[in-house]
């Protein structure tokens, strides 16, 4: 194995210094003077933000089922070049991710393909249903070693079966990720629920949707005593919720919640349906301006814990259609950094320590990864990226690692550039460019 | 006009509308004559495609299309979200290669028309005939030439100041978008009557009022627009039962009888006699629902006239000179 030298890294942003990485662990974080000999390559990094390898809580690698939109290897390639070393797979693969034996294939996919750690998120109920759980257990103790339950792109709506799903969980200190949507409230909704909605004639997706649904959660956790995971927040009421039940979890002790924001919630509103352009349809939709400042200003005080990029490849055919009959979801995982920084960071909501602990050490500490999101420290898992911020890109969606082409940042200039990934060691990307 | 498509009311200038309006007054004239036929689109194609069953619409662009000399091809491609057919996508660039001159389309998902002229599969202009929740801009278009013909019909006369009541269910018509959006841009003032179920969120925007009681209104407007209510809608919530929103928001004789002298009854059609209107309110004096057919296939040949390039007058010429490619 390699041995690197990384020259004038800034960690986390601060003063420069060099990284030592021997046998895929960091072995020094100083400057290191003279020739260090033997077999060991040495990398400029100056200029060059370190930040611990980021892990995302909320990844579509559509492999088993649909390998014509991803599959694990161009998936995994994605999360590499956006600086990521670990994804959770979402568990709406077909067949779904609801039994030991799928989440094993897509992990033994994922240390296949090498590019990133795979951790296989459960499905709460069989086959999404939302009618009985599934064997959580037995996934918890697969190899897969699942933590993270969720039923993504369904909302777990029965309370009594979300009830039960929190409680039981807890006997492997899992999380259930609820994707908050009132199943009811948002029939054939296809766009935000606001001034557009009525004027584009499309079936609105009303707040109070996702609202309701993480104010019934949060109770729930905390009348049993559980942890809860709250996907893709999207609006200025639920931020208000999780501020009001974050507080109140701290105050009583032994339950806790915690939620994640995507990229595009930071960035784009719901003005861009008025292009009828399916790349911009997601679930949930995109919002209001003022959402969009609500969630920043979340993701900046902590009351959102996490970024999760919700990445969702899409064939070509599945977005070059009408609105109502296109798929709902966008590409994430090549851009999630570049967006983080041009919402959160040059703005000044946010630091490269704020960066690094939403992006890498919090989702890590929700997922039960131990390896992931550690410090840039002497002994631990050289898992890192080196990003340079200093640099603008145009977004060209045939550039993308992924097998889908769907990002709404297409021939948009984006601020950074992921220069090299190392997973344990080991880079997977290098100049830019995979390995 | 600039526009090489009509996809929405609200993308007409007041001039654009105006010279609809005149052209389609002109063409007019035309139904009572006996040869409804004219040269002006002689050679060019037109298209109708309908992803979503109207006889009447498709009927209407038809007549249009032919009394200007078009050849017309009825494509029929009717098909649901749920059994999609064949794409949107790959239906364009069959009539793109067919060489159609201009797209009139019909389609169940709002947006469906922009998707066409936007999206660079197709050259074709497109008329959107109605998609979805959304608009229908030549329905509007029509409405506006019925209301002139009665309320402004001398040369200088508008409908400025002139008060609109679109009752109904707003929230599901493209009829009720059309014509707020195309007769605020022609200076009248229009009052949305609906239960408040029946209003879309962020109604208080369009720059119209709103109102839960037609009681109140019908006094005050010279216009009453009747809309089409489903039944199902009832399934919904929307309302409790037919009876009750017949007896709330239906016009019936005795609601007729507290309407000014000059105002008109309109419905855009197909009409649910018993449930927003009743049979004798329809076949009254005040009643221009018939009339409005007829005026639908003059507005229609303005509309396809002028968005295929027809520079000149569309009967003075009278010669079939080549029309010049604007576009």
């Amino acid at each position: 194995m390699t041995d690197y030298l990384i020259r004038g890294a800034r960690v986390l942003g601060g003063a420069p210094t060099d990284l030592g990485i021997k046998d895929g662990r960091i072995v020094a974080v100083a400057e290191v003077s003279g020739s260090t000999g033997g077999a060991v390559e040495t990398i400029d990094a100056t200029g060059l933000i370190a930040l611990p390898g980021l892990v995302d809580l909320h990844t579509h690698l559509r492999e088993p089922g649909r390998e014509d939109a991803e599959t694990v290897e161009t998936g995994t390639q994605a999360a590499a070049m956006g600086g990521f070393t670990a994804v959770h797979a979402m568990a709406n693969t077909d067949p779904v991710a609801d039994t030991a034996g799928v989440v094993e294939q897509v992990w033994r996919l994922g240390r296949e393909a090498g590019h990133c750690d795979v951790f296989p998120v459960g499905a709460v109920t069989v086959g999404l249903g939302g009618e009985r759980l599934a064997e959580l257990g037995a996934m918890a103790d697969s190899a897969a070693r699942v933590r993270v339950f969720s039923d993504d792109g369904k909302c777990v709506s029965d309370p009594v079966l979300m009830r039960r799903a929190l409680e039981y969980v807890k006997a492997f200190d899992g999380v259930i990720a609820q994707h908050a949507q009132e199943p009811r409230l948002t029939e054939e909704a296809q766009m935000n629920e606001g001034v557009l909605s009525g004027r584009l004639g499309l079936r609105g997706w009303p707040a109070v949707a996702e609202e309701a649904i993480i104010a019934r959660d949060v109770l729930l956790a905390a009348h049993v005593g559980s942890r809860l995971h709250v996907c893709h927040v999207s609006t200025a009421g639920s931020v208000e919720i999780l501020r009001w039940a974050k507080a109140l979890a701290e105050k009583q002790g032994g339950w806790s919640v915690t939620a994640e924001a995507c990229p595009h919630h930071l960035l784009l509103t719901d003005e861009l349906a008025a292009t009828y352009d399916p790349i911009y349809k997601v679930n949930p939709p995109l919002r209001t301006a003022a959402d969009v400042e609500a969630v920043r200003a979340g993701l900046a005080d902590g009351t959102i814990d996490v970024v999760a990029t919700d990445h969702a490849p899409h064939p070509h055919e599945d977005k070059d259609c009408e609105w109502q009959a296109a798929a709902f979801g966008m590409l994430g995982l090549e851009t999630a950094l570049s967006i983080v920084q041009h919402t959160m960071v040059d703005p000044g909501l946010l630091d490269w320590a704020g960066v690094a602990e939403r992006m890498s050490t919090v989702p890590a500490r929700i997922g039960r990864l131990a390896d992931h999101g550690r410090p840039i420290a002497e002994g631990e898992p050289a898992n890192l990226v080196l990003y340079d911020a200093g640099v603008t890109r145009t977004v060209e969606a045939s550039e993308l690692a992924s097998l889908s082409r769907n990002t709404p940042y297409a021939g948009m200039e984006l601020p950074g550039r992921v220069v090299a990934t190392f997973l344990r060691g080991r880079p997977t990307v290098l100049d830019g460019k995979l390995c | 006009m600039k526009n090489r498509h009509l996809l929405s009311a609200g993308d007409l200038t007041r001039e654009d509308a105006e010279l609809i309006l005149s052209t389609a007054a002109e063409l007019r004239s035309l139904a009572d004559r006996p040869i409804k036929k004219l040269p002006a689109l002689r050679g060019r194609t037109i298209v109708n495609l309908f992803f979503e069953d109207s006889t009447r619409t498709r009927i209407s662009f038809e007549a249009a299309a032919k009394r200007l000399s078009a050849d017309v091809i009825n494509f029929s491609a009717k098909g649901s979200s749920l059994s999609k057919g064949e794409s949107l996508k790959d239906t364009a660039l069959t009539l793109e290669a067919m060489g159609a001159d201009a797209v009139v389309v019909r389609h169940w998902a709002s947006g469906a028309p922009h998707n066409l002229a936007h999206a660079g599969w197709s050259r074709s202009s497109v008329i959107n005939a109605g998609d979805g929740t959304h608009e229908h801009p030549t329905q509007a278009l029509l409405d506006a030439f019925t209301m002139t013909r009665h309320l402004a019909p001398e040369k200088g006369q508008t409908l400025d100041g002139r008060r609109v009541a679109i009752v109904g269910d707003v929230l599901h018509s493209r009829v009720a978008r059309s014509n707020a959006l195309l007769l605020r841009t022609l200076g009248a003032e229009v009052t949305l009557v609906a239960p408040p179920t029946l209003l879309p969120y962020g109604v208080d925007t369009w720059g119209v009022q709103t109102s839960y009681d037609l009681d109140a209104v019908l006094p005050k407007t010279d216009v009453v627009m009747m809309l089409r209510v489903q039944r199902e809608r009832m399934n919904a919530s929307y309302f409790p039962s037919v009876r009750e929103y017949s007896r709330r928001y239906g016009l019936d004789a005795r609601r007729m009888a507290t309407l000014q002298d000059h105002a008109i009854v309109m419905h855009p059609g197909p009409m649910i006699r018993g449930m927003e209107i009743t049979a004798d309110v329809a076949d009254s004096q005040k009643s221009v629902i018939v009339e409005q057919v007829t005026n639908g296939v003059a507005v229609r040949m303005a509309v396809l006239y002028l968005l295929l390039g027809g520079a000149e007058p569309a009967i003075a010429t009278g010669t079939p000179d080549e029309e010049s490619e604007q576009q």
